[in-house]
């Protein structure tokens, strides 16, 4: 599926799109640091939370929930929100 | 003879003069300012990992090319970079510092920023160790590659009870800090936490103790109770490790091994000045000989320079008493806050002397804290300013 990243992400991916695989967020995240080696701990915490200034939408929704499911075409967009100057 | 003594000693200071790099750490990036063999004309680098969020960045002794840095952005998450070159290319982590994952249904410790970083024993050429924010220790042993939390610190039944809540720490999060290895004993380990005191290992970091007697607190609050105490910088003296010098948020203090009293040297500072502050820099040659930068903790505690008329001062007699240093300094009307890693010592003869503020400004001596002059300014905030050679 095609994952849109926001600008600090793509020192790993050196594009803002890419296709990336998974039957969930957790899964997709999973795949992205298979291709991207340490982009998925920049994003995902220890504990398995999206970290505070992560947003990710879901075909244009918003979502927290790493257990979402997700299909082949389905479009992951990951943005930057604020985080103070 | 007298005469003779002074040209060889001034032959030694000749020879022991050698150009330094300056690693210096900040809120929006990093920077190395190289200097020449006198350590007069300076020279920065352009920004590395501007916008990054840098928290330390320390030369290796072992392998004096190595650099490891502690970074993180306002976005991504917390990581540490390795440079083996001298800071022109940079590798991320494979593993950076983080806690375990907590059992389902329980909550988990998240790293915030890696916050310290002291290299291993000398017989321990690949090993690193890291202070986290919130508190934790973590190691490597593959020179920064990938990172272990220390188990006997980080989950250690009393922990929370020794380091607090996470909102109840200092205002950029609590911190664990000020990592020693004793040069005698890779065993041996000290290490500071804002909140909660001082601990000492000698198995490595299996099992720890407490070394918090004589030291204060903030008023009204019980000394016996490790999370109200609040080291900011803790150091072996230069060639001593059996004596440690420390700045706390209350006083100035030193401790002589195997002793377990820390006693506040702080008590000679000029009363108008105070002992508060948050560096604390030893010579590296004379254990008698350290310096500080005291910051205003009256009132509000502004943590700026006192009176705003900015000074280091010296005690050549390990604390027994105090000397201003501010010549070529600002007279007044500079209200300078230098953070605890913010300030450091060379290796040189005569000691060269190098702080940096929070206002972007770094400041060095080459003379042991007698004259000053400004290197460089408009950098961003100074998080930490390390020597390297």
């Amino acid at each position: 599926m095609k994952v849109i990243l926001p600008s600090p992400l793509v020192s790993y991916t050196v594009k803002r799109e890419v296709e990336a695989q998974g039957r969930s967020l957790e899964e997709l995240f999973a795949d992205l640091d298979r291709l991207y080696p340490g982009l998925r701990f920049r994003v995902v915490d220890e504990q398995g939370a999206l970290r505070p200034h992560m947003r990710v939408f879901v075909n244009g929704a918003q979502v927290r929930e790493l257990g979402i499911a997700l299909a082949p075409t389905d479009e992951v967009q990951l943005i930057q929100a604020l985080s103070g100057g | 003879m007298k005469k003779a003594n002074t040209a060889a000693k001034k032959s030694a200071s000749k020879s022991a003069s050698a150009a330094v790099t300056l690693l210096v750490a900040t809120r929006k990036g990093a920077f190395l300012l190289k200097s020449d063999a006198a350590r007069k004309a300076w020279k920065s680098s352009a920004p590395i990992f501007l916008g990054h969020i840098v928290h330390h960045m320390v030369q290796d002794p072992r392998e004096p090319k190595s650099i490891l840095m502690a970074a993180r952005t306002g976005h991504l998450g917390p990581t540490v970079f390795r440079s083996t070159d001298a800071g022109k290319t940079w590798k991320e982590a494979k593993t950076p510092p983080a806690f375990p994952k907590a059992p389902e249904g329980k909550k988990g410790q998240v790293v915030d920023h890696t916050f310290w970083l002291t290299p291993g024993h000398a017989s321990e050429k690949r090993t690193w160790y890291a202070g986290t924010s919130p508190q934790g220790l973590f190691r490597s042993e593959d020179g920064g590659e990938t990172w272990s939390g220390v188990t006997g610190l980080n989950e250690h039944p009393e922990y929370s009870k020794w380091m607090g809540a996470v909102e109840n720490g200092t205002p950029n999060g609590p911190k664990l800090h000020s990592v020693l290895v004793d040069p005698r004993d890779a065993k041996h380990l000290y290490l500071a936490m804002s909140s909660g005191g001082v601990f000492e290992s000698k198995d490595a970091g299996k099992t720890w103790s407490t070394l918090i007697k004589g030291l204060e607190v903030v008023e009204q609050f019980d000394a016996s109770v490790l999370q109200f105490h609040d080291p900011h910088c803790m150091r072996f003296s230069g060639p001593n490790p059996d004596r440690l010098y420390q700045q706390n948020h209350c006083g100035i203090y030193r401790i002589d091994r195997p002793g377990d009293t820390w006693t506040r040297i702080g008590k000679a500072m000029p009363k108008a000045v105070g002992d508060v502050g948050f560096n604390m820099t030893v010579h590296p040659r004379d254990e008698n000989t350290i310096w500080v930068l005291p910051m205003d903790g009256s009132g509000v505690w502004p943590r700026t320079s006192p009176g705003g008329k900015p000074a280091v001062f010296v005690s050549k007699n390990g604390g027994k008493s105090w000397t201003r240093q501010a010549k070529g300094m600002p007279a007044n009307n500079a209200w300078w806050t230098v953070k605890r890693q913010a300030m450091c010592a060379d290796a040189n003869d005569p000691v060269g002397l190098y702080f940096g503020t929070t206002s972007g400004e770094v400041w060095a001596s080459r003379d042991e804290g007698s004259s000053w002059s400004c290197i460089a300014r408009n950098l961003p905030e100074i998080y930490a300013v390390e020597s390297a050679r």
